[in-house]
């Protein structure tokens, strides 16, 4: 009997109260906070990921199957970002409300705008190719926006008693990111078609977005270290097209693109990728309020266009 | 999309089919009616409106598949624009492939040179591929299986159901398993981080095949406000490298326990304990208990995660096994460290001490360093040099181990 009790508050613990604020858990810490911007204070959110950290090797520790296991929503990136790690914290769960598939499972690619869907036939000789499109897609704030209104309509479902205010809530998340973004886009006016070169393919979202032309990457193809061979070949490049702008995501190693910068004169730029990637970085608007001001502040000093 | 594209061509198919008799009829008839006689006339008058009631039959049904015909080739122009985010999948894949489980391939190729006990591992040898399918059965569950093809055998290495949202939070398996008895015993041989298996799995329990078998494993978490703690416990059919049961009735069961704790974002502690019991076979009713401790540190820094970490960990395991004359006890373990120290290198080193466990008083001790480089995620070479003193021999053997891995197929999920 005794037993039987303590087997029944465990159980209880897991169920969350009727009124109480939904669980929430993000594999990222974009979604997450897109999740706060609109679910405000009927939502508890925690993310899997740090901003800092690259999301493709996440390691499935053992205390996310705890997050997991009390979540009502998951939200995750999708295009097989998560592909790795995900699939076994999911499954070791125990959480029904949240397998692939059912009501708590939210894949925020599913609205958004993707770009670099293979149309060919790829192989793996690509190096890490995303079969079903490139994953970065949330760094175009036109897609924060669509993945903001994807989540309202889940948590309204979710907990239909407080749809207004989630409502509200995006209403006011809009009008912020419509405001920000007529700020970004004076910034960006003047450099339009710039020529820059990343690290990794995660920005093509946001050179989309902003008018930028990404002519190379330091990696010879996705998620292949630096070689020599190809490193050459992207110096030899962007001294005949004059780059002067190279972004690194925090994660990677600074070698190569800091030789790659002495070579060319470009300037080396670590921008974040994500929310929480540095302390100041605490919402999805004060991220692009960031990596913009550290791309306009490099142009100007370098004098690239 | 998909059956659109092919039902013009079946329409001209039974079109033709349709219109072949007609032709046929028609072009063949004709020449052998024609020459027959008067009396016949009435005859050949009918047969010619058969003929014409049966042509314009085939026309209009001709005229009518065309029209079909037409119309679907003109919906088919016209059809909307794919959605803006189309899968891939469903495009290129029929929908039948779309339901295939996730298939992978992994070749494990060791060579070997220098002296092991018995002849040991050949010169050069394709040790296993192993064939993994797996996907979601229904919404109640999903499987996994894994075949491994030896040099001289086809085996299932695992096989089984999972239940993943059970009530109670019981995560349940139904299958062939590796037993849940500690770290290295579960994981396949191309998840270890070294070439061999450490001796004491070779000495204690079951080496290479280690204990797996058939039979149903239940695991809980066992909620509490300060850290990850789940229990398994695992039922079987009694027949793996140690236990074998003489009757039907004879089971051989399995604990673990496993505590997980982050300290800080980069480091962790992994403590297990496992037990497992069972018959023997030796006799009807001698019986083995294995008692399984490990430990696991990690360190990876989350802003250099690919580049570097630091693992150390440590397994001992207590043997007592039955026999005729008297139960033999035997203790073994071994303890691994392994740092990262480039994006694609990887040095461990290992310590082994293992009795043996039916051979009392006889103990092997041996050491091995390990260098791994890693291409990519879907491949890497690994050398080990091995230095084990084998209980009775009486010099050390030395042994140089290197291995080529390689993955094709489905993204597996990354050991942890």
């Amino acid at each position: 009997m005794r037993f039987f009790s303590v087997a029944t508050l465990a159980a209880l613990a897991f169920v969350p109260p009727a009124g109480a604020a939904l669980n929430v858990v993000a594999s990222t810490e974009d979604l997450a906070d897109l999740t706060r911007q609109v679910g405000g204070d009927r939502v508890k959110v925690e993310s899997i990921s740090r901003g800092y950290q690259d999301p493709h090797y996440v390691e499935a520790k053992p205390s996310f199957i705890l997050k997991l296991a009390k979540a009502d929503l998951l939200v995750v990136v999708g295009r097989e970002l998560e592909i790795g790690w995900l699939p076994p914290l999911i499954q070791q769960s125990r959480n029904a409300r949240i397998q692939v598939g059912a009501d708590g499972y939210l894949d925020a690619s599913l609205t958004a705008k993707i770009l670099e869907i293979p149309t060919t036939q790829i192989t793996r000789a690509m190096g890490d190719v995303h079969p079903l499109g490139n994953p970065h897609y949330w760094l175009d704030p036109g897609n924060g926006r669509r993945v903001a209104k994807a989540i309202v309509d889940k948590l309204s479902r979710m907990a239909p008693a407080d749809a207004a205010y989630f409502a509200s809530r995006y209403a006011d998340f809009d009008k912020r990111l419509g405001e920000a973004e007529k700020r970004w886009d004076a910034m960006l006016a003047p450099y339009k078609g710039l020529k820059i070169v990343t690290y990794h393919r995660s920005w093509p979202n946001f050179a989309d977005r902003f008018g930028l032309d990404v002519i190379g990457y330091v990696e010879p193809r996705p998620g292949i270290p630096p070689s020599p061979g190809h490193t050459i070949d992207l110096i030899a490049e962007m001294k005949r097209q004059g780059v002067k702008i190279l972004l690194v995501e925090p994660y990677f190693d600074l070698k190569t693109p800091n030789s790659i910068g002495r070579e060319t004169s470009a300037k080396v730029l670590v921008m974040l990728p994500s929310v929480g990637g540095e302390k100041e970085i605490t919402d999805y608007i004060k991220l692009f309020d960031y990596d913009l001001g550290l791309l306009v502040a490099a142009i100007k000093e370098t004098g690239a266009k | 999309m998909r059956n659109v594209s092919w039902a013009p061509g079946l329409l001209l198919a039974v079109g033709g089919v349709l219109a072949l008799p007609a032709a046929v009829t028609a072009a063949g008839q004709a020449p052998t009616v024609a020459p027959t006689t008067a009396s016949a006339g009435d005859d050949v008058g009918e047969l010619r409106r058969e003929l014409e009631s049966l042509r314009q039959d085939y026309a209009s049904r001709v005229a009518a598949l065309e029209a079909r015909l037409l119309a679907l080739e003109g919906s088919q122009a016209q059809a909307p624009a794919p959605a803006p985010a189309p899968s891939p999948a469903t495009q290129t894949a029929g929908a039948s492939k779309i339901f295939n489980p996730d298939i992978a391939a992994i070749g494990n190729f060791v060579g070997a040179a220098g002296q092991s006990p018995g002849g040991g591992e050949p010169s050069l040898n394709m040790q296993e591929a192993e064939l993994s399918f797996q996907a979601v059965v229904d919404p109640y569950a999903r499987a996994d299986f894994f075949v491994t093809l030896g040099p001289d055998e086809v085996a299932l290495e695992e096989g089984y159901i999972t239940f993943p949202t059970l009530p109670g939070g019981l995560l349940t398996k139904i299958g062939k398993m590796r037993d849940a008895f500690g770290k290295v015993n579960g994981q396949h041989p191309h998840t270890l981080p070294f070439v061999d298996r450490p001796l004491v799995s070779t000495n204690l329990t079951g080496g290479e095949d280690g204990l797996a078998d058939a039979g149903i494993s239940v695991a809980r978490l066992i909620p509490n406000p300060w850290l990850f703690l789940e229990a398994t416990g695992q039922v079987y059919q009694g027949n793996s490298a140690v236990f074998q049961a003489p009757t039907r009735g004879d089971l051989a069961y399995v604990g673990y326990l496993r505590a997980y704790q982050d300290i800080g974002e980069s480091t962790n502690i992994d403590l297990g304990g496992s037990i497992a019991y069972g018959h023997n076979g030796i006799t009807a009713d001698t019986t083995t208990r294995l008692i399984g401790a490990d430990a696991t540190l990690r360190w990876k820094p989350l802003r250099r995660s690919i580049y570097t970490h630091f693992l150390a960990r440590g397994e001992l395991t207590w043997s007592r096994t039955g026999a005729a004359d008297g139960p033999f006890d035997a203790v073994g373990g071994y303890g691994y460290l392994e740092y990262q120290f480039g994006r694609r290198w990887t040095a461990g080193v290992r310590y082994d001490n293992s009795e043996r466990a039916e051979e009392p008083g006889l103990r092997d001790e041996g050491g091995s360093f390990i260098v791994t480089y890693k291409p990519s995620e879907f491949s890497l070479v690994r050398a080990q040099y091995r230095r084990t003193s084998f209980a009775g021999e009486a010099s050390p053997a030395n042994a140089l181990l290197f291995q080529f891995l390689f993955a094709i197929g489905a993204h597996g999920a990354h050991p942890f």
